[in-house]
């Protein structure tokens, strides 16, 4: 097997590297992730599908991997780049080191890379395509794969990974330990039915510790059919890709809003964004880390919010007569979530569910609670 | 929330000397905080008794006090400045203890001051052991089991509870000071005896052992709209145990998974809203058990820390200048990141890089000490590096320590692996390296030591490394050989031993491969945002973000990590220098690695290398930037080492000649200098072997002083009295420096000693200080008091001391500072030491005269004369600085940190640091600077002498002088006929020796309030011994020389004469 893997970009960057994970070629986006924990979280996050992730914390793999951390049942993302890559793991919740979970689901590590070049390259000159091979491609090979890998714009992702059938979930937010505290409400308190574009585990976790049956549903599902379900409110979730594509989810939030209580998170923020009339647009790098400081308009209170997307609703398309802003990035100002002023509908563009990162936001699953409650009555 | 206009004048207190546990940190926290608060408007009134702090510059704050850090004399302040709040929250444990004590005993509602940074209440609950544990079982988070105990009793009974080992740790002590880990009843019963001791509740809080946890700290931030953010994470390599200023740690945390980390955030938060912080920086201390994640919360400080030092360095999140200004009112999202500029301080820093934290020991200061690392810190200083991964940082570190070990363990012990793996000692790392290398496995080392096997394995790694590559030749290592290399931060040096060549040799080649550092930026952000401050650190990455400018710029080299000898006085100087260059319009560039120091705050300096200070480091950055001139003499010896290699390898050092530096340390080329300026010098020689030095030593007569020829605050030198002492010497101190002869001089018993420090240029020297030490020749000069203006210094000695100055500052061409040290006998004047650089005094005297004697030395390095800089002397370019108010500057002395260790002063400096006492005499100044350096003397109560035939006539006159200010006597046998004889009332006691109950007794006992036993000669008897021991731990003032007896019954005079009374350094000095 080679030891030696290859990323090469669009504009014809080749780096090169150490080789672990699978040996295979695969060609995405390349984004970076400032995360100081949670790589498997990352690698797990359904909304890294199309995209090779760099991660700028230099030391990866130093805690392995465990079961009860994965966000979904495989990684999604389609390489991985790092500088330093640690083969054995050392912590007690390890079931398996990073090496051998990503080798046996086929997701390629190149290692020895100098990221942080990588990435000022990236926030430079934006985000870029890119192939990452471990099987001895040529550069060459790899330029032209680059150049041929479909761009995210335009790319409805979200259809390809949501889930084909309907499922429950009613299993809670667990303790990792026997000191950590979690609070978990009466279960079946609520029904909950959360439309999956790429859903991420923990945002089951999440409804299901505020006391929500959940009933997850197809990316394709009918605001009919979601309605027939009887929910006392419908989510909507994360996922990838580029949200102008999903016209069928947008038209279906639109024949939910008013009738129950809709909450979205990530992408399902931007397809609510789209559903009551505005527009998205694609950031140059993104925002993917987990120190976002978004402050919430309504308490006047800061966040520290975990973020992954490359696309954003543009608050002046919203209608301010009908749309609250609620929320803001306070890096760069852009919009971070919204109310609807008259019926129970709210969104975030980052992640409350936190996995990984800060829980600053789980208050926002409570806020989801307290909405199905009043409009219950 | 913007800032709070209701209050204008703000008092910040410092953190008083340089002591082990509380170093430069505090001054750089200070520092920020007057800054920060300045900048926004409010006036600064700043009480510190340490001048060589950069805090205490008249320029930082609108009234500066270096005055003791007592109630009585912050009261006095307080009543004279009528601060609307006080700051306690940066001024470290002495701050915050002095601000407590100010608002229990009423001063603060008496005069209407408002404590802002942390309440009274909320500091309570963070440093009462007990009610802590209480605040963290209400919101669900373990801390140890644990009870407190106010007696030896109470221990015994909880020890038959819990069982050993069981941690101790007094309450209200600062650096852990008293702890300890019992392992059997014995330790517990010393523990706990020495603990109620020191503890000022006379409490010590016993607690189940978490010893092996993995341990973390979180640094949090919160403001008063309760936005909370942690700014770091740091893991520390040595689990639990280990005191963390003790430990080398790591930062961001390397073991934990986000759920585990997510838990301690939450933890952090939660404990912090418990305490109530309301406003600032705090640090809260993890453990974490390695097999099933159980998390208790080990403590928190409610104020910033060594820790947040670090933290800040480590992310470049300026914490103390945060919890400045969130203290007066401002949100964190009100407050600009200075690095990104676009981004709000409200944020949690992400790294790219990691960050390694070694701590410096040095118990070869103090034989007969235990160095065991346990829960009570006992390293002097700290070197942080950066790396873009752990191996490198951690290379980084090691070399920026300046041990002068290298990592490898050559002279290490087989034999002692297991015991120096298990028990945690100073050379537990080079010895977990040597395990590697003699065949142990990480589950072994791990069984042994129970440091994360993460980071056993990555020192394995490298070893495994070394090893492929100490098989090859130098022309063999191919390109990505040698980068592996540099990547993992082996140093050209340690290649070069490994391909057996010089380290040049291995620069040159590598450099042909292409193999150069590049330097990357620590910007709070892992480069997601742009970066407008070059905080700058080396890899061997693949692209360079230094971004030099093509202004005219000069490098000033500091002065690494503090140890005895060499601390934040040397930081003061070096940045001042960057001060003076900035003034002068030129760049400055900073190199350094000592996490703890102003000089490394990326807002000292233009620009700022985070880097050891090797020849190899400082000629990657010299290549990188090509400055117009280097600065060598501001940072004591550490840049002195590299002035000579760098002269040679063609960098442009200004200022006095490195030649010359080194001329004045050659004894043989000096002697010659000092012929021809007909200036005396005691007789001396030199010697390369036992014999030698025996002849020498003959010739000379006894006593001599032995030293070898490089010395750093007297490090490895005595007086001997006999031939033994210098043959012992001659067994040892070929340990110390085998290439370089031992000096041999002629002892001046009895001379006052006096320290000169010059500003010259070639035309005129500039005197700032003639220092006279209180303390007779034989003291180190770091360990003497000495005053300005000299006291009994007749004039015609002073004319020939400033005649001989001037005459050697123009023979060795110095261009810069300049200190001289001399002693007078019997009306001789003669030189001991000629050093052409900054001192160890040269923030004394710029304190004491009101002239920053280093930023004029820069001007002169930059080309400029004492004639075109009298703006900044008060008109003076010749003659000696005047001082309007007798300042006294004292020692302090770590001897409680060091139990068994003899307290009796020699040529070899063990104090920390120093303090200075103002007054309008002597003795008022010298009694200030005694209280400030922790030795109150006494006002009423018995004296005991203990006074040696030498000194009886003199002890006489003395105890008289004590008996009419109402003192009573009591002295042994000899001593006390001596005083009856005289006509004075005196009690007997029994020398130790002689039966009981004798001196040590009493001392115990608390009967006596002051100690005065003077020795000479060469006998150091067990019972002299144990007299000063005692006095140490029970906290007697114990004078050991005349002077200072004579010069502490002036103190005590001048305190039952004088008015308590305070002056700033502004009044004094007439501030326009």
């Amino acid at each position: 097997m080679p030891n030696t893997a290859i990323l090469a970009l669009e504009d014809g960057t080749v780096y090169q590297g150490r080789a672990y994970g699978a040996r295979i070629v695969r060609t995405g986006e390349v984004v970076f992730n400032t995360s100081l924990t949670g790589y498997q979280e990352v690698f797990t996050d359904p909304s890294y599908t199309g995209q090779i992730v760099v991660l700028t914390n230099p030391q990866i793999g130093n805690y392995g991997t465990n079961a009860g951390d994965d966000e979904a049942t495989t990684p999604y993302i389609e390489g991985l780049v790092v500088r330093e890559w640690a083969e054995s793991p050392s912590n007690w919740r390890s079931d398996a080191s990073a090496e051998q979970f990503l080798s046996r689901n086929n997701v390629p590590v190149i290692s020895e890379m100098d990221t942080r070049a990588l990435v000022r390259k990236l926030r430079m000159g934006g985000v870029m395509q890119g192939a990452l091979s471990t099987a001895g491609h040529t550069p060459e090979e790899l330029i032209a794969m680059a150049r041929n890998a479909p761009s995210m714009a335009g790319l409805d992702l979200a259809t390809r990974v949501s889930t084909k059938d309907r499922y429950e979930w009613t299993a809670p937010v667990e303790p990792c330990c026997p000191t950590d505290i979690v609070h978990v409400a009466e279960p079946g308190t609520y029904h909950v039915v959360a439309y999956d574009f790429g859903i991420k585990r923990n945002i089951l976790r999440c409804l299901a510790s505020i006391g929500a049956r959940v009933t997850v549903v197809p990316a394709g599902t009918t605001s009919a059919e979601v309605l027939a379900l009887n929910p006392d409110g419908v989510f909507l979730s994360n996922g990838p890709g580029d949200p102008e594509p999903l016209e069928f989810q947008a038209a279906q939030v639109r024949g939910l809003v008013g009738k129950t209580p809709v909450f979205g998170i990530c992408l399902g923020h931007q397809i609510i964004g789209l559903a009551l009339g505005g527009k998205t647009f694609k950031l140059k790098f993104g925002h993917r880390g987990i120190n976002h400081p978004v402050l919430n308009y309504r308490t006047n209170k800061v966040e520290i919010t975990v973020q992954n997307h490359g696309f954003c609703v543009d608050p002046d398309s919203l209608n301010a007569n009908e749309i609250e802003l609620t929320h803001i990035n306070l890096n760069d100002q852009t919009l971070e979530g919204l109310r609807h002023r008259s019926h129970p509908v709210f969104c975030v563009q980052y992640h409350p569910e936190a996995a990984p990162g800060p829980h600053d936001s789980q208050y926002l699953f409570d806020d989801f609670a307290a909405m199905m409650k009043e409009f219950k009555k | 929330m913007p800032r709070r206009n209701d209050i204008h004048r703000i008092l910040i207190i410092g953190s008083g000397p340089i002591v082990i546990g509380q170093a430069c940190e505090f001054d750089y926290s200070g520092t920020q905080a007057c800054k920060a608060l300045r900048a926004d408007g409010y006036q600064v009134i700043l009480m510190n008794s340490n001048p060589a702090t950069i805090m205490t510059d008249p320029d930082l704050a609108d009234a500066t006090y270096i005055e003791p850090l007592t109630v009585e004399y912050a009261e006095e302040v307080i009543r004279k400045e009528r601060p609307d709040a006080l700051l306690s929250t940066v001024g470290g444990q002495t701050g915050l203890n002095l601000s407590v004590e100010l608002a229990e005993r009423g001063v603060l509602e008496k005069y209407g001051v408002e404590l802002i940074g942390a309440k009274i209440d909320s500091i309570k609950k963070a440093e009462d052991r007990l009610l802590f544990k209480d605040a963290m079982r209400k919101i669900g988070l373990q801390t140890p089991l644990s009870r407190l105990l106010q007696s030896v009793d109470d221990g015994l009974e909880f020890a038959q509870k819990i069982g050993y080992p069981m941690i101790l740790r007094p309450s209200f002590t600062m650096g852990g000071s008293g702890g300890g880990i019992a392992y059997n009843r014995e330790d517990l019963v010393n523990i706990v005896e020495r603990g109620l001791d020191l503890s000022p509740v006379h409490e010590v809080l016993a607690e189940e052992s978490v010893l092996g946890w993995k341990e973390y700290e979180l640094e949090v931030m919160r403001d008063l709209a309760d936005n909370a953010i942690i700014v770091c994470s740091i893991e520390n390599f040595d689990p639990m145990g280990v005191h963390t200023g003790d430990s080398i740690t790591v930062a961001p945390a390397q073991t934990l998974t986000d759920r585990e980390y997510q838990m301690m955030r939450d933890a952090a938060l939660a404990c912090l809203r418990e305490i109530g912080v309301d406003t600032g920086g705090s640090n809260v201390q993890f453990a974490i058990n390695p097999d099933d994640g159980r998390m208790v919360v080990v403590e928190m400080n409610p104020r910033v820390s060594r820790s947040s030092a670090l933290a800040s360095k480590a992310t470049g999140f300026p914490i103390a200048k945060i919890a400045a200004k969130l203290a007066v009112g401002y949100r964190l999202d009100e407050i600009k990141n200075d690095i990104t500029r676009a981004t709000p301080a409200c944020f949690e820093p992400t790294i790219d890089y990691v960050v390694v934290k070694i701590p410096r020991w040095q118990f070869e200061k103090f034989p007969g000490s235990d160095n065991t690392l346990t829960t009570q810190m006992k390293s002097v200083g700290e070197v942080m590096a950066i790396g873009r991964t752990f191996r490198q940082a951690l290379n980084k570190g090691i070399r920026g320590l300046e041990t002068g070990k290298s990592s490898t363990a050559e002279a290490l012990d087989p034999q002692l692996i297991p015991q120096k793996l298990i028990t945690p000692n100073p050379d537990r790392l080079a010895y977990v390296r040597f395990a590697f290398e003699q065949g142990y496995t990480v589950e072994d080392v791990f069984e042994m030591t129970k440091i994360d096997p993460w980071f056993l394995r990555q020192i394995n790694d490298g070893i495994t490394y070394e090893h492929e590559l100490a098989g090859k030749a130098l022309g063999d290592v191919t390109l990505l050989e040698m980068r592996r290399a540099k990547r993992d931060g082996l140093s050209d040096v340690r290649l070069g031993r490994m391909w057996k060549t010089d380290a040049l040799t291995v620069r040159a080649r590598r450099k042909e491969l292409g193999v150069t550092a590049v330097f990357n930026r620590v910007d709070t952000c892992a480069a997601e945002f742009e970066s407008f401050t070059p905080y700058l650190y080396s890899s061997y990455e693949s692209e360079c973000e230094a971004a030099p400018t093509d202004r005219k710029k000069v490098m000033i080299l500091g002065s690494g990590p503090n140890r005895i000898g060499q601390g934040l006085e040397f930081d003061y100087c070096c940045c001042h220098a960057s001060f003076a260059l900035q003034e002068f319009g030129v760049e400055s560039i900073m190199v350094n690695c000592n996490p703890e120091t102003v000089s490394t705050d990326y807002d000292t300096s233009d620009r700022l290398y985070f880097e050891p200070l090797t020849l190899e480091e400082v000629l990657n950055i010299y290549d990188r930037e090509k400055p117009d001139g280097v600065i060598v003499q501001f940072g004591g010896q550490t840049p002195l080492n590299l002035a000579l290699p760098l002269k040679r390898a063609g960098v442009p050092i200004i200022g006095t000649d490195p030649d010359n530096i080194d001329l004045a340390e050659d004894r043989k080329l000096f002697g010659k200098v000092l012929e021809e300026l007909q200036i005396p010098a005691p007789p001396y020689g030199t010697a390369t072997s036992m014999e030698e030095a025996i002849t020498v030593a003959r010739r000379l007569g006894y006593p001599v002083l032995v030293r070898p020829s490089y010395v750093l605050g007297g490090r490895a030198m005595v007086i001997a009295y006999d031939e033994e002492t210098v043959r012992r010497y001659m067994q040892e101190a070929t340990l110390f420096s085998p290439d370089r002869p031992v000096l041999i001089d002629r002892f001046l018993e009895d001379a006052i000693e006096v320290d000169v420090d010059a500003l010259c240029d070639l035309d005129d020297v500039l005197i700032g200080g003639i220092m006279e030490h209180i303390e007779e020749a034989g003291i180190h000069s770091g360990d003497s008091s000495c005053v300005l203006p000299p006291q009994t210094i007749p004039e015609r000695e002073l004319a020939t001391i400033r005649t001989y100055t001037e005459r050697l500052a123009r023979a060795l061409s110095v261009i810069g500072l300049m200190n001289v040290q001399y002693a007078i006998k019997d009306g001789e004047v003669f030189v001991l030491e000629v050093n052409p650089r900054a001192s160890r005094t040269a923030p004394y005297v710029s304190k004491a005269t009101g002239v920053r004697l280093p930023r004029i030395a820069v001007g002169l390095m930059l080309g400029k004369k004492l004639k075109e800089l009298t703006h900044l002397t008060g008109g003076l370019y010749e003659g000696v600085l005047p001082v309007k108010q007798v300042c006294v500057k004292s020692p302090v002395f770590p001897f409680a940190k060091f139990q068994g260790v003899d307290p009796a002063l020699g040529p070899e400096m063990r104090s920390t640091g120093e303090v200075m006492g103002v007054g309008e005499n002597f003795g008022e100044a010298f009694g200030k600077a005694q209280l400030s350096a922790g030795v109150p003397l006494p006002t009423d109560g018995t004296i005991f002498f203990s006074i040696n035939d030498h000194h009886k006539a003199d002890a006489v006159a003395l105890a008289k002088k004590f008996a009419e200010l109402g003192f009573e006597l009591t002295a042994t046998r000899g001593t006390a006929a001596a005083f009856k004889a005289a006509g004075l009332k005196v009690r007997t006691v029994f020398k130790v020796n002689e039966g009981r109950p004798n001196a040590v007794d009493l001392i115990k006992e608390g009967q006596m309030k002051l100690v005065i036993y003077t020795t000479t000669g060469a006998h150091s008897f067990a019972d002299e011994r144990a007299i000063r021991r005692s006095a140490v731990m029970w906290r007697v003032p114990c004078i050991t020389t005349m002077s200072g007896a004579k010069a502490a019954a002036q103190a005590m005079e001048s305190r039952l004469r004088d008015p308590l009374r305070v002056w700033s350094l502004q009044e004094i000095h007439g501030e326009d």
